[in-house]
C-alpha cells in the first residue's frame, strides 16, 4: 500500500573519526552511485550515516563487501512549500495526525524542499498523510 | 583414554615417594648452576637438608628476573655437548630468556604432550594442524613433537595466511587444531566469511593465553570442536604442563613431573588447596635447566575435588598472569574477566581492546573498544546508544568496573595470530 512513496534509505554505521567521511564518499564515487540526500546522526564516538541514493542496491552491495554494518530503512519524503514556514506547515499536519516521527531531516532538491521522515509504519503514515492533503515525493524521483 | 595410565593416575604415598626421589635428584642437578649453589650457601642450606616434600619451603623462590640475569647460559646444569635444542621465551614481559633441552628433556616433554593429546581423545589417524609459530616459540616445535609422538599426521602450518590454513583444514579433513584462542576466533571469522566447511574438525587445543568460558562456547559452536585449554610455559619445557580432560573443569598438571605450590603473591605464604594464588612450580624431570620453586606469575588454584577421569588434582582455569592484572581505581581486574563479560553480550562482536589512561582528573580511565556484531544493527542510532549502556552496566554489575565503551566498526580492531595484546596500559606513572 502506497509503496510508490516508500524510499529506501541506507543507514550506515560509521565511527566518528578523521577521514571516515571521505572513505565513505569514495565508495559512492567508485560505484558511480549518486547521492540525493545525506544526513549524519551521531552520539559519542559513533554515528549513523543516512543516505538516499539513486541506486540503493548497488551502494548496499559495495558497502557490505567492505564489511560495513548497514541496513535499509524505509522513509517518506514530504514535499515542503519553499517559503518561510514550510517546515512548520508540514510538522503541524503530521502532529495533528498523531504520527510519531523518529527522526527527520530536510534538504533541498530542485525548486522545492523535502523533509525526509522516519516513522514507525511508513505505509500507514503515507496513506494518512495523503488523505490529509500532504504531498509526498514518490520514490521514483530518487531511485532510478 | 590414557597414554600412560599408571603414572597419570599415581596417587598417595606412591606419588609422594616418586616426587621426593625426583626432587632430590633435581636439587642435586641444580648444584651445577652457580646461581643455585650461591642460593643454598646464602640460605645456609645443604642439598641433603631436603628430606621431605615439605622441606622444599626452606628453599627461596626463583624469579623470572633471575633467569634473565643468567642470560644466556647461566642456568645450564649440563655442558653444551649435552644440549640438544635452544629456545627463547616469547618475551611478552621483558627481554627474552633462554631455555635449553637435553635429548632426554625433549623425550620427556613430548611424553607429557602425548599424555595431553591422548587425554583429549587424539590418536594415530588424526590429522593435527599446528597453527603456532614454529620459530623460537615453544608452542610450535613442542606441540609438533607431542602430536607426532601419538602418531597423528601433523600439519606444521605455522601462523599466518589464514585463508590457506582454512583451505588445508577443508582439503585435508583436519581433525585437530592447535593455536591461540585469539587466532582461533580470527580463523572462525574468516572461515565464516569464506563459507568454508570445517566439519572435519573435532578437537581444538587452545593455549598460550587465558580465555573465558564464553569464548569456549563460541569456539565450540562456530568451529564445531571440543575445546581443550592448554597451559604451558617455556621455562617449564613449554606447552603441555597442564591440560584439560574431557570434564573441562580445570587442568590436569602432571604431578609426577611438576611439584605444585600455590602462594600468596604478596607474602610468599603457601596457600591450601581451594585458594587462588600464584602458581609456583618445581619441575622434577628437567635435566638441562632444572629450576626450584619457580614463580610463574600465573594466578590459579589447586582444586580440592578428585576428577572423575581418575587423574590427580587439577589447577583451576587461569585468570591470566599476575603481571596482566590491572589495578584501576583500586580494583583488580584481569583482561580475561573483561573478555568474559563482553562475550556474554550477543550484540558484541568477536574483538575488543582495552585502554587504560590516567585522565586529567588524575583518575584511571578504562576505555573499552568493542566491535559490534553486524547482524544486530537495525539501522537506528538508538541501537548503539542502548548497546553502549548495556555494556557499561554489565561491566559495572559483574566486575565493578566503570568503563567508557566505544563502539567501533566491524573489522576495524587488530586481529592477532599469536598471543593477543588486547590491553594497552597508557598510564604514565
Ligand atoms: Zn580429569
Amino acid at each position: 500500500m502506497n509503496e510508490e512513496y516508500i524510499i529506501k534509505q541506507l543507514s550506515i554505521f560509521s565511527e566518528n573519526k578523521a577521514g571516515k567521511l571521505a572513505a565513505i564518499a569514495k565508495i559512492f564515487l567508485d560505484t558511480g552511485v549518486s547521492i540525493q540526500a545525506f544526513n549524519i546522526a551521531e552520539a559519542n564516538n559513533f554515528g549513523v550515516i543516512r543516505v538516499i541514493v539513486d541506486k540503493p542496491e548497488v551502494a548496499f552491495e559495495a558497502f557490505a563487501k567492505q564489511n560495513y554494518a548497514l541496513k535499509y530503512t524505509d522513509v517518506l519524503a514530504i514535499k515542503m512549500q519553499d517559503v518561510p514556514g514550510g517546515l512548520f506547515e508540514a510538522a503541524k499536519l503530521i502532529g495533528e495526525l498523531n504520527i510519531n516521527i523518529e527522526y527527520a531531516y530536510a534538504f533541498r532538491s530542485g525548486e522545492y524542499g523535502a523533509l525526509i521522515v522516519r516513522v514507525a509504519n511508513p505505509g500507514e503514515a503515507a496513506k494518512a498523510l495523503k488523505k490529509a492533503g500532504i504531498e509526498l515525493i514518490p520514490a521514483a524521483n530518487y531511485h532510478f | 583414554m590414557f597414554w600412560n595410565e599408571k603414572i597419570e593416575t599415581l596417587k598417595g604415598q606412591e606419588l609422594r615417594d616418586l616426587q621426593l626421589k625426583r626432587l632430590k635428584w633435581t636439587i642435586h642437578q641444580t648444584q651445577n648452576i652457580p646461581f643455585y649453589k650461591r642460593m643454598f650457601k646464602e640460605a645456609g642450606l645443604h642439598p641433603d637438608d631436603i628430606k621431605t616434600l615439605e622441606d622444599i619451603r626452606k628453599i627461596p623462590f626463583t624469579n623470572k628476573s633471575d633467569l634473565r640475569d643468567g642470560y644466556p647460559f647461566g642456568f645450564l646444569a649440563v655442558p653444551m655437548n649435552k644440549v640438544n635444542r635452544i629456545h627463547t621465551t616469547s618475551g611478552t614481559t621483558g627481554k627474552p630468556t633462554v631455555v635449553a633441552y637435553t635429548k632426554g628433556d625433549l623425550e620427556t616433554w613430548s611424553e607429557l604432550l602425548a599424555r595431553n593429546f591422548t587425554m583429549a581423545g587424539l590418536k594415530a589417524g588424526d590429522i593435527f594442524q599446528n597453527a603456532a609459530n614454529y620459530a623460537l616459540f615453544t608452542g610450535g616445535l613442542g606441540i609438533h613433537m607431542g602430536a607426532e609422538k601419538i602418531g597423528a599426521a601433523v600439519v606444521p602450518s605455522g601462523t599466518g595466511n589464514t585463508k590457506r590454513q582454512i583451505e588445508m583444514i577443508e582439503d585435508f579433513k583436519v581433525t585437530a587444531l592447535h593455536c591461540t584462542p585469539s587466532y582461533a576466533m580470527h580463523l572462525t571469522e574468516v572461515a565464516e566469511e569464506m563459507n568454508a566447511d570445517l566439519s572435519s574438525l573435532k578437537v581444538g587445543c587452545f593455549g598460550a593465553e587465558a580465555w573465558s568460558e564464553n569464548t569456549r562456547k563460541d569456539l565450540e559452536n562456530r568451529l564445531s570442536v571440543e575445546a581443550f585449554d592448554s597451559y604451558g610455559m617455556s621455562e617449564l619445557f613449554g606447552p603441555g604442563v597442564a591440560f584439560e580432560c574431557g570434564e573441562h573443569d580445570g587442568l590436569h598438571i602432571w604431578h609426577d613431573s611438576y611439584l605444585v605450590e600455590i602462594i600468596d603473591p604478596e607474602t610468599g605464604e603457601v596457600l591450601e588447596p581451594g585458594n587462588h594464588g600464584e602458581l609456583v612450580v618445581t619441575p622434577l624431570v628437567k635435566e638441562a635447566m632444572p629450576l626450584l620453586r619457580y614463580r610463574t606469575r600465573d594466578i590459579t588454584m589447586l582444586m580440592e575435588d578428585d576428577c572423575p577421569c581418575g587423574r590427580g588434582p587439577k589447577l583451576a582455569r587461569f585468570f591470566g598472569r599476575s603481571d596482566d592484572m590491572l589495578t584501576v581505581r583500586g580494583i583488580n581486574v584481569f583482561p580475561s574477566q573483561v573478555e568474559h563479560v563482553l562475550r556474554s553480550i550477543p550484540e558484541v562482536g568477536d574483538q575488543f581492546m582495552v585502554y587504560i589512561d590516567r585522565g586529567e582528573s588524575h583518575l584511571d580511565e578504562f576505555t573499552i573498544q568493542v566491535e559490534m556484531n553486524k547482524t544486530f544493527f537495525s539501522g537506528e542510532l538508538s541501537d548503539f546508544v542502548k548497546l553502549q549502556q548495556k555494556i557499561v552496566k554489565t561491566l559495572q554489575d559483574t566486575i565493578t568496573v566503570r568503563a567508557r565503551v566505544e563502539l567501533v566498526e566491524p573489522g576495524s580492531l587488530p586481529r592477532f595470530e599469536g598471543k593477543a595484546k588486547r590491553v594497552i596500559d597508557r598510564r604514565v606513572i
